[in-house]
């Protein structure tokens, strides 16, 4: 395509040319010159795409490379072993796995149903002119750096916390039977739970935004044509907006979870930090594979520490990779369906 | 109660919680902002920007100055190395490899490190370079952070350059140009403010990145500007003077969130503006 439309002028030229010599052409051409670079720059260009493919090849193989010791030592239970006793080279991943996953499990808890209903309110019951300024509110909440939130949790949330939300707790959610242990155990504030809560005020900006670019994109013939046989707002968003936008809700869901999985300074602040874990109860302290790697690198003696808490990373990175591939792959097929169905 | 009143009710209630959601999501940042106005704005002194970091139990008060100067230089090195590289892969997703394989994959590999754990980042500079060279440096900080810049970039980038019509493209085709003229000098600038506006949100989203610091730049209690050793940033110091039982230490940290906290909003504004009054 670009020959040919590089032709053009110099065919033009030369006809002026031709026609009437006074005319000077207005510029000396620089063709070879040019097609020179269209060949750099597309070879530039793609080279440094390129890099991003690299990227993750490398992330990949330098953290099997660095935790390779660990990987031949450990082995398979790697995953399952709770034991984690540094002086005695003892290295389990199971109570930073449970960290996170349970912390993540919290975090996805609270935030689905509540950046649900921000995107309801956004999209169909906010007035118009408050769409924008609340929009933006909810999405600063986002860019607001983990490092805020964990040291707001750790000085003057987990205090309020401890203090009246843990005690209220115990003594309601914690008197039911199977439940109750969940919410069991001293009121320290910083644990699981704590944790699993700033996690949630951290991805909710995150879940609510995709939601609300997801209902938006719903045809608004079929919303009025709901609306047209009568159904109520809520009837409409439950019945016609989530079936329609479902693939790319819960592709939001999974971007939240895996901002919540990776979550690292937030985390470290209220997680409480132990590698000692005797008890179902979500007060309990704990440790994420984020935060035992925040903690504990920095006095890591090379060899097999080091190995095992760069395995750590690399689960880290593996369960992250997955989880946010599928959210890509989920909100792909929404924008897939979206151009077919319009 | 008959099924009209059931459907209305029901629909009263379930708006009713949309608008407790929204609050609930509004307390939030409001309680943050909040917080970090009352106690950092208590923190600021001159000092705060003239000395360095206090030892433990300090006599006189201490400053940020060094984690300040750190943090300043190694954001705008990330910034500096990582914006070309983004942009450049960017021009490639949406000019060139709109419908190729290596596009295709490009584009979702960068989707899946635009949101992958900066903590990974870190860990995977501290195992090719600091393991490698066997010391702490403020150039593997700066490795790290353009290695957060450049996702950030790319999908920008690639957004916004897809939105100049196709039109423009072929006007300036028509005109005799080549296709790296068509891009450099006619969509790029078409797309100019979508694109400082993606730089500028990189800014914002490494301004505030502990993570990956602690395993690359580490943290220093003095006064240096030389890349090859550790370098001081804020949010290193932050997450350390935060955890200590110093109270010096703390208001410390107060004003280094208030700062940060500060800046990041501010950036993350200023974007919104220039983005809303080219489109």
């Amino acid at each position: 395509m670009s020959t040919s439309a590089a032709a053009l002028p110099g065919r033009e030229a030369a006809a002026e040319t031709g026609k009437m010599a006074v005319v000077p052409p207005p510029k000396p051409p620089k063709r070879a010159a040019s097609a020179l670079g269209d060949v750099v720059f597309f070879n530039l260009t793609r080279a440094f795409a390129l890099i991003a493919l690299l990227t993750l090849a490398g992330i990949i193989v330098s953290l099997v490379y660095a935790a390779w010791p660990a990987l031949v030592k450990y082995g398979v239970p790697f995953l399952w072993t709770s034991d984690w006793n540094p002086p005695a080279e003892k290295f389990g991943a199971l109570i930073p796995i449970y960290g996170t996953l349970v912390t993540s499990a919290i975090a996805l808890v609270i935030a689905v149903p509540v950046s649900f209903g921000i995107a309801l309110f956004l999209t169909e019951l906010s007035p118009a002119w408050l769409r924008r300024p609340l929009g933006t509110a909810i999405e600063l909440l986002a860019a607001i750096p983990s490092i805020v939130y964990g040291m707001w949790g750790l000085l003057v949330f987990s205090p309020i916390f401890a203090n009246y939300v843990q005690p209220a707790l115990s003594s309601t959610l914690g008197k039911v039977p199977l439940v109750g242990r969940l919410f069991d155990g001293p009121p320290i504030g910083i644990g699981l739970l704590c944790a699993g809560i700033i996690l949630a005020i951290m991805i909710i900006p995150f879940i609510a935004s995709v939601m609300r670019d997801v209902f938006e994109v719903t045809p608004a013939m079929l919303k009025e044509s709901a609306y047209g046989v009568g159904a109520t707002t809520w009837e409409v968003v439950w019945n016609v907006v989530l079936p329609y936008t479902k693939v790319g809700v819960v592709g939001g869901i999974m971007l939240g979870l895996g901002r919540a999985l990776g979550e690292t300074m937030a985390v470290t602040f209220v997680i409480g930090n132990t590698n000692f874990l005797d008890s179902a109860s979500l007060f309990a302290p704990g440790n994420s594979i984020t935060s035992a790697l925040a903690n504990e690198f920095g006095e890591a003696g090379p060899g097999l520490h080091t190995a095992a808490l760069i395995e750590l990373g690399l689960i880290l990175f593996v369960i992250t990779f997955i989880v946010l591939a599928v959210s890509k792959l989920m909100l792909m097929q929404l924008a897939k369906g979206e151009g077919r169905k319009s | 109660m008959n099924i009209h009143q059931r459907r209305y009710l029901v629909n009263k209630a379930a708006l009713a919680l949309s608008l407790v959601a929204m609050a609930f999501g509004l307390v939030w940042l409001l309680w943050i902002l909040w917080t970090t106005l009352e106690l950092g704005v208590s923190g600021l002194s001159v000092e705060l920007f003239t000395k360095m970091t206090p030892p433990p139990g300090a006599k006189e008060p201490g400053g940020l100055a060094n984690a300040i100067a750190g943090s300043a230089l190694m954001v705008g090195l990330a910034t500096a190395i990582g914006t070309p590289v983004g942009i450049l892969a960017g021009v490639y997703l949406a000019e060139y490899g709109k419908h190729t394989a290596l596009g295709g994959v490009t584009r979702f590999i960068n989707d899946v490190l635009l949101s992958a754990p900066s903590i990974v980042i870190g860990l995977f500079i501290y195992a090719v370079y600091v393991a490698q060279v066997g010391s702490f440096s403020g150039f593997a900080g700066v490795l790290s952070l353009a290695l957060i810049v450049v996702p950030v970039v790319v999908r920008t980038t690639e957004n916004m350059l897809l939105l100049v019509p196709d039109s423009l493209r072929e006007a300036v085709f028509a005109l005799g140009a080549h296709k790296w003229q068509v891009i450099m000098k006619v969509t790029i600038r078409a797309s100019r403010a979508g694109i400082i506006t993606g730089i500028l949100l990189a800014i914002a989203r490494i301004a505030g990145e502990t993570a990956p610091l602690l395993f690359t730049a580490l943290s220093n209690q003095f006064w240096s500007l030389d890349l090859g050793e550790p370098m001081a940033n804020l949010p290193v110091t932050i997450f350390k003077f935060a955890m200590s039982p110093f109270s010096d230490w703390q208001s410390l940290a107060w004003a280094g969130v208030f700062l940060i906290t500060l800046g990041v909003l501010a950036i993350n504004i200023a974007a919104r503006v220039l983005f809303r009054d080219k489109h």
